[in-house]
């Protein structure tokens, strides 16, 4: 009995000991993709609180000299607050818009039978397809005749041509991958399919709504091509563009470049990090069957 | 009074496929009725037609008096418990079993009440705050039918609600449910692809293939009088012997001699049964002997596989011509595989079905 419980338990440590080194190996790998997406990041933010002399006389990986001039001048001398402003209005609107239309669409096009189906989600695709550049100067001249150029809807129509059909696409597969019979239990206990849609599917479907949302949201906030072409002036430019404009003619300012760029990644960082948990309880939600 | 009917309902599905063809049965006020067939049968779609789930092409569905033939599934006041349960995965044990109270705005006094109630009838009360992701198969299935059971439905309906346990939860679950019919007494349609399960709780069955019914009657009358092949084969386990012969009507007596390919037995017969028939034996009717046996219905035979089940054996033979049987045998004495032996048919446990149509001819 005691040998063998001996020897089991020596089992018991060699496995062990494979485990932690496989698991020491694993972490290793981890931690060099880590300083591998991290740097840039990284040397932006160093960048950005050094001095402009110290940036190009001798660069160094460990900060010599801190100094929030960079920071300062974004708020003082140059107004980025009105860039931020606006893109979080365009972003955030065309978001919210593509979501709340986005989902109604992908329900009816996950769980409905209609007639050429098929060719609408081909349609919706198609959309996507066109080269942006393509589209830029039949759009400016649209939205002209329209008066919305430099208007925050200038820009949220636009965008919402690529990130409509995004929100639908995601949203159509994640419905589809939830089980019908959920509805129809709903609806046998005695929900309308109103409720069935609010009470059961829209719960189920929050996780993959926040990740639409926040990848929608980010594409936004991030596009410049149309933001640089719809808008006129700094009343309605938005952190891209604004971004871009600070470059004068015979100088870069990468300081400032550098720290507007850590300013404007800071709200879509701190997004994700507020919905990651919700993202993750998404992913390990209990499954049907059993 | 809460009968379920269906009354003449074709189902064809958009892409021709024909799950129900004039199809009309009922499950009496009380009653368990067992819908049995094998996949494609079209049994799930009767239940889902029952439930409001799919259209009618054609027909009227009755619950209770009422016609709800075009009514939605939450105007039916019906309950159903799906095979993979359907559980809310965002709701704890408790707000799936209220769901269809609180949907139907019931006071949350009395919503909590009947859950309370149903939950320690099921002894789901300890469970109450977990997730569906928290709980065993076994505990599921209890939160499924304590959801049906809840709201006090005029019928429950159950698309094969055990095919997701284990054998032995199964089998208690069974049992479970047997009982659970009779406290309530409540109208119950149940689906199920396994013959023991419709014969053990059934108080009556419908056996259906390709959308049409085959017969619908007693668990015992379907076993013995099996209205066709068809339902002689697919009821019970191991299933129908079968032998393909011509019968001969011999004198005026009621006698009929079935001439099979490797055998010869009298047989009772009414008039005018002459020509191609099958005959279908169970395994129980037939008998093993030594091979030295001969005479009227017996037939040489060489054993291919034996199965001991402990309190018999299930003996898989061949005989000269290459058709098989399965025989069950007493355990002793053994038999062994390669073994010879002869088979008597036992004249009581006869069934005739004509050739053409596999209907019943006589016993």
């Amino acid at each position: 009995m005691t040998s063998v419980r001996a020897a089991e338990a020596r089992a018991k440590r060699k496995k062990a000991a494979g485990i932690q080194w496989g698991s020491w190996l694993f972490a290793a790998a981890l931690i060099v993709l880590l300083l591998f997406t991290l740097f840039p990041f990284y040397w932006a933010i160093v960048a950005s609180l050094t001095p402009e002399a110290a940036l190009f006389r001798d660069p160094s990986l460990w900060p010599q000299q801190i100094i929030a001039d960079h920071y300062r001048a974004l708020f003082v001398d140059r107004d980025f607050i009105t860039p931020i402003r606006n893109s979080l209005v365009v972003a955030g609107t065309t978001t919210i818009f593509c979501l709340c239309v986005g989902t109604l669409a992908a329900y009816a096009l996950a769980r409905l039978e209609f007639k050429g189906k098929a060719a609408i989600m081909g349609f919706i695709l198609a959309v996507t397809m066109f080269p942006q550049i393509s589209i830029v100067s039949p759009l400016y001249l649209l939205l002209r005749s329209l008066h919305l150029i430099d208007t925050y809807p200038g820009l949220i129509m636009p965008y919402m041509t690529f990130a409509m059909p995004l929100t639908v696409w995601v949203l159509t597969g994640s419905i589809r991958q939830i089980p019908r019979d959920l509805e129809e239990a709903a609806h046998v206990d005695g929900a309308t399919r109103r409720q069935s849609f609010t009470k059961i599917l829209l719960p189920l479907a929050v996780p993959s709504l926040v990740t639409t949302g926040i990848l929608t949201f980010i594409y936004c906030w991030n596009e410049f091509l149309f933001a640089l072409s719809f808008t006129l002036g700094p009343e309605r430019q938005t952190v891209p563009v604004a971004i871009a404009l600070f470059r004068g003619q015979y100088q870069v300012p990468w300081g400032e470049i550098l720290a507007a760029a850590v300013v404007a990644t800071a709200p879509v960082a701190a997004m994700v990090l507020v919905f990651q948990r919700r993202i993750v309880q998404g992913l390990t939600a209990g499954a049907v069957k059993g | 009074m809460s009968r379920v009917a269906l009354e003449h309902v074709d189902k064809t599905y958009p892409n021709g496929f024909v799950a129900a063809r004039d199809l009309s049965l009922e499950a009496a006020d009380g009653e368990l009725l067992v819908l049995v067939g094998p996949s494609g049968s079209g049994k799930s779609t009767v239940l889902r037609l029952m439930a409001g789930l799919e259209r009618v092409s054609d027909g009227v569905i009755r619950i209770g008096e009422r016609d709800v033939t075009d009514l939605p599934p939450q105007q039916r006041d019906i309950a159903m418990v799906f095979q993979n349960y359907a559980l809310y995965p965002h709701m704890t044990v408790r707000e799936n079993l209220g769901f269809g109270l609180s949907i139907r705005k019931q006071p949350r006094a009395i919503i909590e009440d009947r859950v309370r109630t149903v939950a320690a009838s099921l002894g789901l009360e300890a469970l109450l705050d977990r997730k569906p992701a928290q709980l065993s198969g076994g505990q599921r299935q209890r939160v499924a039918l304590g959801r049906a059971i809840v709201r006090e439905p005029l019928a429950f309906l159950f698309d094969e609600p055990l095919s997701n346990l284990d054998a032995q939860l199964r089998v208690e679950t069974r049992v479970e449910l047997s009982r659970l019919h009779r406290k309530l007494g409540a109208t119950m349609v149940y689906v199920t692809h396994d013959q023991s399960e419709a014969l053990t709780l059934g108080d009556r069955i419908a056996v259906l293939k390709e959308g049409v019914l085959q017969q619908i009657a007693s668990p015992m009358k379907l076993y013995e009088e099996p209205a066709n092949k068809f339902v002689a084969g697919f009821i019970g386990s191991p299933g129908m012997n079968f032998f393909e012969g011509v019968l001969t009507r011999i004198g005026t007596g009621g006698v009929c001699t079935f001439q099979g390919a490797d055998f010869t037995i009298r047989v009772p017969c009414e008039s005018g049964t002459n020509g191609r028939v099958i005959l279908g034996i169970r395994p129980q009717h037939l008998e093993i002997t030594d091979d030295s046996a001969r005479g009227d219905g017996v037939v040489r035979a060489e054993v291919g596989v034996v199965e001991p089940m402990g309190n018999e054996q299930i003996v898989y033979v061949t005989l000269p011509n290459g058709e098989r049987a399965v025989a069950i045998a007493p355990v002793q004495p053994r038999i062994t595989a390669g073994e010879k032996v002869s088979i008597r048919v036992r004249p009581e446990g006869i069934h005739i079905f004509d050739a053409g149509s596999g209907r019943r001819m006589a016993r």
